[in-house]
């Protein structure tokens, strides 16, 4: 049954009687034995595939399962920046198609996923890095992303509590994209959950893939924990255990699985209004409704899946925001975590047909596949019913690591996204 | 933190002391490898979870390359051994092999003392 449409008339309506009428935003039903496409994977990705094939092409015979819970792996786990300023011209193409789509998003799913476009500043604070920035500055024009170059005393009037003249790395300058922000990234899972559950899709969570049925080069089913379940078409979308999962299917992935950690502060009162990230010192920082800081650093440099992360890492990145931001020195940490990144050795995600028919992947997101997940959803869903890469795809296809195409963003990325 | 024992130097070193270097034994293809063997070479890696042989540098001690069996999920480290080395020592398998009795070296001499 289609869940109710959420508005302010529904909240009116709930207040006169105690909240009673509220239904469950999705369904828990237990797998059939049969689906037009299987999902792996209810982050944001796999639900927002789920999603654009239902709407944008019909096809609602789709189960997304999840070895956890719904949400809880990086969709969960990042610092939900938003932005668009990437260097080549297919990251943009894709990053931007997510961008647009977020600004709309709410209103697409009636489901409120606080997009907040606050504006984002990279910080430029050695001479290359300003270099570098005016050149994607550059790029983006003729992309038509719009972001612009901005110096230290515009710079300073945006963030009143950063620190120009830092005695190791002063601020140079900063890359601005006005239109880049954060959003609730639960909420970006919950909403497309709830919308792929209206259009009769199955959302099984707690439902481990235990391996991978093929035959004649064809995909037949998956294993499961919840049993065998049958399908024409399986879309791989498991971020840090995407080898793993390939493994099964009898491939390789150009990917490497390490942990990335954030972690917020205490709640304080509203000192920050824009996305900061600092990549040379590897720090980024912004302010969540809530109040508390949020913060990301570095990847951990080994490969690793505890979802935990060297503690160094964190002095690091604190260390170093604390150069920049002065006045956040006596904040105490509440809640650090950490995800399981997949990079590929070009910064850039995979987006792929496979050796093994009807099956597809979408992983090497990295460090920053939050931002990406509608424009991912949007192309993936493309690929997957259609059997190949629509135009935001194309570039991202795994075989460019054997031809040499790469989509270097490990310059414009940096380390942090 | 991670602590790794230096193979040269014969001292205990904090991750901090240590540059990580991706991992261990890959064979260098020469210039007659086909595009497969290259691409394999450069990017394809086995990314497991679970008993992993990487190479490490004692950046801040020795400055020397060494090799080091840990486990990605568990953390726990089996042993570390020279990069002069074919492959893993016998006990470093045996200890892997303690933690984890399923795992199989993947090199065939010591599969067949395995099961031998």
């Amino acid at each position: 049954m289609p869940s109710r449409r959420y508005s302010v008339f529904a909240i009116a309506r709930e207040a006169l009687r105690q909240h009673g009428g509220w239904t469950r935003a999705w369904t828990s039903p237990e797998p059939r034995d049969r689906y037009q496409v299987v999902i792996v994977g209810a982050g944001g990705h796999g639900l927002a595939t789920a999603y654009y094939l239902g709407r944008n092409f019909g096809i609602t015979d789709v189960a997304v399962i999840e070895k956890g819970w719904l949400g809880g792996g990086n969709t969960g786990r990042n610092t939900t920046i938003i932005r668009s300023n990437y260097l080549q011209d297919p990251s943009a193409a894709i990053y931007d198609k997510a961008l647009k789509l977020y600004e709309t998003l709410s209103q697409d799913l009636n489901y409120n996923v606080m997009f907040s476009p606050r504006g984002l500043i990279m910080l430029a604070q050695t001479e290359h890095e300003v270099r570098g920035y005016k050149r994607t500055v550059h790029a983006n024009t003729l992309q038509g992303v719009a972001t612009e170059w901005i110096e230290p005393a515009r710079l300073k009037e945006l963030v009143p509590i950063i620190n120009i003249d830092g005695p190791r790395y002063p601020v140079l300058g900063g890359l601005y994209q006005a239109r880049g922000g954060t959003a609730r990234h639960d909420a970006v899972a919950w909403g497309y959950a709830r919308a792929c559950s209206d259009m009769g899709m199955h959302i099984i969570q707690n439902c481990e893939v235990t391996g991978i049925e093929t035959e004649g080069g064809q995909v037949r089913a998956v294993n499961t924990a919840k049993g065998r379940i049958g399908c024409d078409k399986l879309a791989l979308v498991v971020a840090g255990h995407s080898s793993q999962l390939a493994d099964m299917a009898g491939f390789r992935l150009p990917i490497e699985s390490v942990p990335l950690q954030a972690m917020v502060s205490e709640p304080i009162k509203p000192c920050m209004d824009v996305v900061v990230m600092a990549n040379t010192v590897h720090g980024y920082m912004s302010q969540s409704d809530k109040g508390e800081m949020v913060i990301g650093g570095g990847t951990d440099s080994y490969n690793a899946f505890t979802q935990r992360g060297s503690w160094h890492h964190i002095e690091e990145t604190v260390r170093a925001l604390v150069e920049t931001f002065p006045m956040i020195s006596r904040l105490k940490m509440l809640r650090q975590w950490g995800g399981i990144v997949d990079m590929t050795g070009d910064r850039s995600p995979i987006l792929s047909t496979t050796p093994v028919g009807g099956i597809f992947v979408n992983c090497g997101w990295g460090t920053g596949g939050f931002k990406a997940i509608p424009g991912s959803g949007w192309a993936m869903a493309e690929l997957v019913a259609q059997g190949r890469p629509g135009p935001l795809a194309a570039a991202f296809g795994m075989n460019r690591f054997r031809e040499g195409r790469f989509i270097d963003e490990s310059v414009a990325a940096g380390v942090a996204h | 933190m991670l602590i790794l024992f230096c193979p040269y130097c014969g001292v205990k070193a904090e991750e901090t002391e240590l540059a990580p270097g991706g991992e261990a034994h890959l064979k260098r293809i020469g210039p007659d490898g086909t595009a497969e063997e290259f691409e394999a070479y450069l990017f394809a890696r086995k990314n497991l979870k679970g008993v992993h042989f990487e190479r490490w540098r004692h950046a801040y001690g020795c400055g020397k390359w060494f090799l080091a069996a840990r486990d990605t999920h568990t953390m726990q480290v089996y042993g570390t051994y020279k990069a002069q080395t074919a492959h893993a020592t016998d006990d470093i398998v045996a200890n892997a092999r303690q933690a984890r009795p399923e795992w199989v070296p993947d090199w065939p001499q010591a599969s067949e003392a395995v099961a031998g």
